[in-house]
């Protein structure tokens, strides 16, 4: 990976007021936000206090000035019998027992980032003790709920290749998290932890210190950025900080990334993406269907309309909220990944990490040359990714344009020229074709439709398939990552000299297989990639991108 | 009419396989007839004769073919990368490096048990890779999981 060496190996941080350090990454074991409690489910609770009281709050008024007589409910009994001291005393020792138990139940949650792995140990009863290696790390989201940006606090997800095997970090300050990950990107790139002091010693970190220790000390630094100005300018600056925080995109970390997106999402785009989609034209249909019962007779079919008007729209308010401020860029540490307009997330995938890329054009999307790219990781994210589509979506929709400026963060292995060439072949038929080996015009009986766009490439580490005509899709497959190569025949083919082939990654959403090829070339296709698979694995230490 | 063929050396599986193979056909064929059988005489659907006579037609020609089914799985270990072939009318070749193995499976079926072989099946990232050498020797598919483990210990690569 030439790129990967021109690089600098640590470029040091010019952040001014922004820490190098959080000091969490120190192989210590720290706690969470103290406000965690609340902000994972502790809310409900206050609302179900608030219901309680409102719904006491006249007796417990009554209590103290006269007793009238009630009847019918249990309140009432309680309230007959005179038992409502006890009553009183039995909520209040309930509402204790469970802040005490929220309280313990943070104190008992603490993680360690060590040089080589990360851990999480949670539980009162029944522990669990969790410890990701950092060199198996697919991915590391950041997520921030509406709820927990008002407070300043951000969910760090560390996703790793496995069912369910994903470290949470629930929650942290949200400075602390931002600089967490870049701490954890840092170990895992293979970086030495050496080579960071001298920036470390010119900038001494100004930063917060660990959440850790005393409750009420991590309380004062959990609510601020920035300790150093919180304690400066004190409440009015913790406002600041605040509002400033939430109107900042949501992939804040100016140092880490370039702070330009390198795709422009427009609204304009994004809401025809929605509308001309998979899901508008099963809508459309169910009306249709709904509209000819009322038309023949049977208007109450008409009601059956509403909820699902109130839910298609719903459905299209989502989308859209979430994939408002999108960016993507890249980084040192691999694509970086924001959206959401509330509720933002930010999610970097580390170089090497990527198993094969997607660039697919529905029909109803080709009069407005719009692409999506969607990806197959080892990991995976239970949260939703950019536009509430599947978290493999890495451009919701986009430009030939924006296409051909996404793939070099995907595939950074990849020739400039060599990309290029393949991209804008695979995505106009008016490029020059010759990159692509293409199925021969026999293959139209099996495939009247696709055959002219079905055929592949292979360049510069890359296995590129192409194929689909309603669908029109392109894949890129690195090979230093596909796991095996297969070419299969049947009769139908056999008779035709036809055959197929298929290249298989990881699970997800992206399958890269050719239904149809020549016979010939799908054996040459089968000892190149083969061969590849092997060569470019050997060669390949972008797991590792920043060990010299 | 063009047919896909890779020639090289095929170490092919024990020629006992047939019996597994044969055994597989005759049973799942004799339970198919006795679910259609039942249909037929005791729900009286009496289109069930009709499955009844494909049933049959299948089973014996699976039962005819098993032989070449067998003889027609194949594999050869090449210098950095497993190659596997099986199947006439519905052919397929993988190909895979040892450096992408997560684990290597030996099982072992009731019958195959009887006739001393054993199923070793290599597995991947990927879940179509579906890598599965059936019918070797008890003892081949051990030497044949060691040495897999071997080479791919050798040729790790990280996911």
């Amino acid at each position: 990976m030439s790129e990967q060496e021109a690089r600098p190996p640590v470029v040091p941080h010019s952040g001014g007021t922004v820490p190098q350090q959080s000091g969490l990454a120190d192989g210590e074991w720290h706690r969470l936000h103290p406000l965690t409690p609340l902000l994972r489910g502790g809310v409900a609770l206050i609302a179900v206090l608030g219901i309680i009281i409102a719904n006491l709050r006249e007796r417990i008024i009554d209590f103290f000035v006269h007793m009238p007589q009630y009847g019918g409910d249990p309140i009432d009994e309680i309230y007959n019998r005179g038992l409502t001291g006890w009553a009183l005393l039995a909520v209040a020792i309930a509402i204790l027992l469970a802040i005490g138990g929220f309280y313990l139940a943070w104190r008992m949650q603490t993680y360690r980032v060590g040089d080589d792995s990360v851990e999480l140990r949670s539980g009162i009863f029944s522990r669990s003790h969790r410890k990701a290696r950092l060199d198996r790390i697919q991915g590391i989201n950041l997520h921030r709920p509406l709820l927990a940006r008002i407070v300043g606090a951000a969910k760090l997800e560390i996703v790793v290749a496995g069912h369910d095997a994903n470290l949470h970090l629930a929650y942290l300050n949200s400075h602390a998290a931002e600089q967490l990950r870049r701490e954890i990107l840092r170990l895992a790139s293979g970086a030495r932890a050496q080579a960071v002091s001298p920036s470390q010693a010119a900038a001494p970190p100004p930063g917060p210190e660990p959440i850790d220790g005393a409750p009420a000390v991590a309380d004062a630094q959990g609510f601020a950025p920035s300790a150093q100005r919180s304690r400066a300018g004190g409440f009015s600056d913790l406002v600041v900080n605040r509002v400033d925080e939430f109107i900042t995109p949501a992939d804040l970390d100016p140092d880490a990334a370039p702070p330009d997106s390198i795709v422009k999402m427009h609204p304009a785009r994004l809401a025809g993406s929605l509308i001309f989609s998979g899901f508008t034209v099963v809508m459309l249909l169910v009306l249709a269907a709904i509209i000819l019962g009322a038309a023949t007779g049977r208007i109450w079919v008409l009601l059956a309309i509403l909820p699902g008007v109130l839910g298609a729209f719903g459905f299209y308010t989502r989308r859209f909220s979430k994939s408002l401020r999108y960016s993507i860029s890249g980084s040192r540490d691999g694509v970086r990944v924001g959206f959401g307009l509330l509720t933002t997330s930010s999610e970097t995938i580390p170089p090497g990490r990527i198993h094969a890329v997607e660039i697919l054009q529905p029909l109803l999307w080709r009069p407005f040359g719009w692409w999506q790219v969607r990806i197959n990781t080892a990991g995976r994210s239970r949260q939703k990714g950019a536009a509430g589509e599947a978290n493999t979506t890495t451009l919701p929709v986009g430009s030939a344009t924006d296409v051909e400026r996404v793939l070099p963060l995907l595939l950074p292995g990849m020739d400039d020229t060599a990309r290029t060439g393949i991209a804008r072949a695979a995505m106009s038929r008016a490029a020059d074709q010759s990159v692509f080996t293409a199925a021969p015009p026999r293959a139209r009986w099996l495939r009247p439709f696709s055959w002219r766009r079905t055929g592949y490439a292979i360049a510069d580490g890359n296995v590129v398939l192409r194929h689909g005509a309603v669908w029109r899709r392109v894949m890129f497959v690195p090979l230093a990552r596909l796991q095996s190569v297969t070419v299969e025949q049947g009769p139908a083919h056999r008779v035709l000299g036809l055959a197929s082939a298929a290249v298989h990654t990881v699970e997800g959403p992206v399958r890269p297989r050719l239904s149809v090829i020549g016979v010939d070339d799908a054996l040459t296709f089968f000892d190149l990639v083969g061969a590849g698979a092997i060569d470019w694995a050997g060669r390949d230490t972008s797991h590792r991108w920043s060990a010299s | 009419m063009q047919r896909l063929d890779i020639q090289t050396d095929w170490n092919r599986v024990s020629p006992k396989y047939v019996v597994v193979v044969l055994v597989g056909s005759f049973v799942g064929g004799v339970v198919a007839a006795a679910i259609a059988l039942f249909c037929w005489l005791v729900l009286q659907w009496s289109w069930a004769w009709i499955a009844l006579i494909v049933i049959g037609v299948v089973t014996v020609v699976q039962l005819i073919i098993a032989g070449r089914r067998a003889r027609a799985i194949g594999y050869r270990l090449r210098d950095d990368d497993l190659l596997m072939r099986r199947g006439i009318m519905f052919q397929r070749f993988v190909s895979v490096p040892y450096g992408r193995m997560q684990l290597v499976d030996v099982t072992r079926g009731p019958v195959a048990r009887m006739l001393g072989l054993a199923d070793l099946k290599f597995v991947t990232a990927a879940a179509s890779s579906g890598i599965e050498i059936p019918g070797l020797p008890e003892d081949d598919a051990a030497t044949l999981r060691d040495r897999l483990v071997t080479l791919a210990e050798s040729r790790r690569t990280g996911l």
